[in-house]
């Protein structure tokens, strides 16, 4: 979360010129990373409430996918373009997949096993 | 957004039924989110003042009167009764703070721009920047760390025999965090009246 909403403040800062590009680069990779292993550490957790947790994540990316698609379009309108409505767009898919994790994961850690 | 709810291991009190996410909200939700992508096809000033205004003073207000008048009360009151409370009130909180920080966010990113406080040229550059730093900090203590114990609390609140320990381990979530948020929305009200000013 820390380094998306770094990338993403610090592309937004620039616009509507564009950012010198590899810090926004560095940031995403991290966001990358973090995220990869997140799932992975999520994937090998043994006795998890795991319909609980696909339940809450379900509707948690529903709405922030309308989050992300607003802060999108809002770019989008601006006329952002080119590689750096790719590193945005790239940032903001990765907030719209963390949040929910995040709050699916608090969720079903204190919730019966399935 | 802050609110303290039991502390008693075990709590078996009656408790209101109700919905995690409120239904009959969600109308509404999506009035007002319409109502900004509107604000912000057509360019609207005013439209988008209204939205950053009041969407902003109600984010600020709710933040600073919750965190420090509500939340310490509610830690005073008996557990039913703060469970009653919790059981109103947080996931009320779950539709209206996403919603006006959206609200927020979006409409001022477009004064901003409209403004040319974008342009880092602009002598108010620094402002913007600075605000977007704040509300990064916000966002992320909002979204990674309360936003999923407010929802995990309504969970645990609505089985059968509600845990106290983990509520209260989630709610001291909101404890640690009401200073850092206070003082961030003490720094949002200097920024943006300077911005203006």
């Amino acid at each position: 979360m820390v380094a998306v909403a770094g990338g993403v403040i610090y592309m937004a800062s620039y616009l509507p010129k564009h950012a010198p590009l590899w810090a926004a680069l560095v940031l995403l990779a991290v966001a990358v990373g973090l995220q990869l292993a997140n799932a992975l550490l999520l994937w090998r957790i043994e006795n998890f409430a795991w319909a609980r947790f696909f339940q809450v994540w379900r509707w948690s990316l529903l709405a922030y996918a309308l989050i992300a698609g607003m802060i999108e379009f809002a770019f989008l309108y601006d006329h952002t373009r080119g590689t750096a409505l790719v590193l945005l767009t790239l940032l903001l898919a990765l907030f719209m997949l963390n949040v929910p994790v995040l709050i699916a994961f608090t969720v079903a850690r204190f919730q019966a096993t399935d | 957004m802050a609110v303290a709810t039991p502390a008693a291991p075990g709590i078996s009190v009656e408790r209101p039924t109700f919905e995690i996410v409120p239904r009959k909200g969600l109308p509404i939700v999506a009035l007002v989110l319409i109502g900004v992508v509107v604000a912000i096809a057509r360019d609207s000033r005013w439209g988008l003042v209204f939205c950053h205004i009041v969407g902003g003073g109600l984010w600020t207000g709710i933040d600073l009167f919750v965190g420090f008048v509500i939340g310490p009360i509610i830690g005073r009151m008996s557990i039913p009764a703060r469970i009653e409370f919790s059981t109103r009130f947080m996931p009320k909180m779950l539709l209206i703070m996403p919603t006006i920080v959206t609200m927020t966010l979006a409409a001022g990113f477009q004064l901003a721009r409209q403004d040319a406080f974008l342009d880092t040229s602009n002598p108010r550059h620094a402002w913007v920047v600075a605000s977007f730093f704040v509300v990064g900090v916000m966002a992320t203590i909002a979204l990674a760390y309360l936003e999923p114990a407010n929802v995990a609390v309504l969970f645990e609140l609505r089985k059968a025999q509600p845990d106290g320990r983990v509520i209260e381990k989630l709610m001291k979530r909101f404890v640690y965090t009401a200073g850092i948020t206070g003082v961030m929305q003490v720094v949002t009200l200097i920024i943006m009246t300077r911005l203006v000013s």
